[in-house]
This record gives structure tokens, sequence and C-alpha cells, in this order.
């Protein structure tokens, strides 16, 4: 017999694939978020060029 | 292919991404992130509200990755027990081993990232926290000691701390107060759970109070933890986390909790039995409301001092 679209077992893979993709879209936002707070509190300092560089 | 070809290569039951979720004890959760807010929040100076709101993210995963790990340890004692015999791994839906995925990757990522979103110092702290609730409470204590709850009541309660932490890049006494009202609370709050869940923890084999000392021993237990926290909880109003809404809360939750635990000593198993364990049920959701009630006026304190109000105090 074979499965059809609808089935049970698609609805679960379906539905934890999109959670895991979810999260992962979380993480990446909160990571992208708590970089540029601390780039805008001044945590970040780019290092300086020497000087007679280039 | 056909339905059981499919199936039995995927397990008997597919699991969905809820299943994988509950692994992190939600419910837990939420105590957790509650009480590393008001740490958080309670403590002096500041942190910007990015990275606060990401340490506390991180922290209740470093939460649930502990509770997934003491579901892949614990589930052969889980499916002895009714109220957790529906836990995903006893339910069959997640294997063992994927708990134990689960709980070692989410911890390791969660710490790391506490570690780098706020300081080293809140990202040991709950590297710590992980390893007593999943070591030395679940592998250890859980199953040798009826002091279990006592002990290892301090994985629930380094949360504030670890919110402290955050904000300060250190500790001092207040978050180790708030960290002493969740251990003194603990013990109270699993021995009702203990008393009514009856025959639960006989059949685990887990060595709880009331398998070891007995259900009268364990009601006296109730009452005596229940005093020391009241006495306690009081104290900690004429400390800096206290306050007048704080003192006013405790006053009357403090009250509240006391005759409960005085009602719990008094009755016998025959009364107890006779009500379905109406008191002892009771006393269980009002210590839910009693912490969380705790650590709120802790907060409402700390804002109405920040805001000035109490300046004439």
């Amino acid at each position: 017999m074979a499965l059809s679209r609808t089935h049970d077992l698609h609805k679960r893979r379906l539905g934890r694939n999109l959670g895991v993709g979810l999260a992962l879209a979380a993480l990446v936002i909160i990571v992208f978020a708590v970089t540029v707070a601390k780039v805008s509190e001044g945590e970040y300092e780019p290092p300086k060029l020497e000087e007679g560089y280039g | 292919m056909t339905d059981v070809s499919l199936q039995s290569a995927s397990g008997p039951q597919e699991a969905g991404f809820g299943d994988y979720f509950a692994l992190l004890k939600p419910r837990v959760m939420s105590l957790v992130v509650f009480t590393a807010l008001v740490g958080l929040l309670a403590a002096p100076g500041g942190v910007h509200p990015v990275i606060g709101f990401a340490a506390i993210v991180f922290i209740a995963v470093g939460a649930g990755a502990s509770g997934a790990l003491n579901m892949w340890w614990d589930a052969d004692i889980d499916a002895v027990m009714r109220r957790t015999r529906r836990r995903p791994v006893p339910a069959g839906l997640v294997t063992p081993d994927e708990a134990l995925a689960v709980g070692l990757g989410l911890s390791g990522l969660s710490v790391v990232l506490l570690g780098l979103a706020a300081n080293w110092l809140a990202a040991g702290l709950l590297a710590f926290t992980i390893f007593f609730y999943a070591v030395v409470y679940t592998m250890w204590l859980k199953r040798s000691t009826p002091q279990n709850i006592v002990i290892g009541g301090a994985a629930g309660a380094f949360p504030p701390v670890i919110g402290w932490a955050v904000a300060t890049g250190g500790t001092s006494l207040e978050p180790w107060l708030m960290f002493a009202l969740i251990f003194m609370w603990t013990p109270p709050h699993f021995w009702a759970l203990a008393l009514f869940m009856r025959s639960d923890y006989d059949d685990a084999g887990v060595p709880m109070l009331t398998v070891t000392h007995g259900r009268r021993s364990t009601r006296r237990h109730v009452f005596a933890y229940t005093v020391a926290l009241a006495a306690l909880a009081l104290w900690v109003a004429a400390t800096p986390i206290g306050g007048p809404v704080y003192l006013a809360a405790a006053v009357v939750l403090n009250a509240m909790f006391l005759v409960g635990a005085w009602r719990i000593w008094q009755r016998d198993e025959a009364t107890a039995e006779a009500d379905s364990y109406a008191v002892e049920k009771r006393f269980f959701r009002l210590s839910l409301i009693y912490l969380f009630a705790h650590f709120g006026a802790i907060l409402v304190d700390a804002g109405l001092t920040r805001l000035g109000v109490w300046a004439w105090l």
C-alpha cells in the first residue's frame, strides 16, 4: 500500500523540519543582534593599522 | 515501499518537534527563565537589553539541556512512575541516544554562547548548574539518598545567581539570598508532591523521604523545612533585595504556607486518602505561587527603588 502525500508521518517530519529551521533562524537572529549590540556599545575595536603601512 | 517498511525504518513512532521540545522540560524552564530574569534585573547597573535577552535564552536552553540529560539517564524509572511515563523517552517517541545527543549538544552550545554574549563567570556558573543537575543530582543523589531533593535543589537555585553574574560580571550577597530562597523552598515543594503521588517513588525504587523514612516523617519534614523557609524569607525582607512589596508578599505567603504545612503535619494517611490528598495538592499549588510571588516582589521592589519611589526609606 502506497503512502498518501498527507500521511501523518509526513506531517510530523514537516513539523520537525520547520521547528528545527525556525530554531536555527532564531539563533542566527540572536547572534546577529548580540554582535550589533556589542559593536554599538564599543566592546569591539578594530585593530589599528601600523603607521606607514601601505 | 509499504507503511510497514517505512515505519519500521524510522522507529515505532515518528517523533514530532514538540516531542524533542518536551525533553527540555518547558515547565521547569519557565521557572528558570523567571528567576534568572529577576536576578538579572535586580542587579545594580544593567546590561544591554539585547545581551540580557540573549543571556536569558541561553540560560533557558542550558536548563533545558540538563532536563534532556535527566530524561536520558532516568528513562528506566520514568517508565515506572505514572507522573513521568508519558515523557518522550519512556513513551518510545525519542530514543535515549537522541535525548543524550540533544542534552550534550545544547549544553555545550548554551554555555559557549552565554560566555560569548555575556561573560565567562555566568557561563561557568551555567556549566556547573548543568553538571550539578545531570551528574550530581540525577546520576548520583537521586538513587542513593533521601537527601536527593535537599542537595539536588541547589541546581534549580542557581539561575538568579547566573542572571546577576550576567548583569554585573560577579556575585555578591544578594543573588545568594535568592539562591537560598529556592534552595529552602525545594524540599517542601517536592515532598508535598511525593505525598500525593503515593506509590510512584516506591514503585521506581527512588529513595524519596516517603519511601525511606515513611509518610509520617515526611509530613514532619515538610513542616520543619517550611518553618526554616519562612524565617529565611522574612529575613530576606531586611536585606538589600527586600523592600515594602517583598515584605508584604512574604508576610502573607509565608503565613499561608505555614498554615498549609501545619495541616499536612497534623493529618494522617487515612484522612488524606479520604479527601484524595486535597491539602497536599493545595500546598503544592501554593508552593508554585509562593516562589513566583517572592521573586515577582523582588523584581517590583528593585524597579521601584530604581524609580526612586522607596527613596524615603
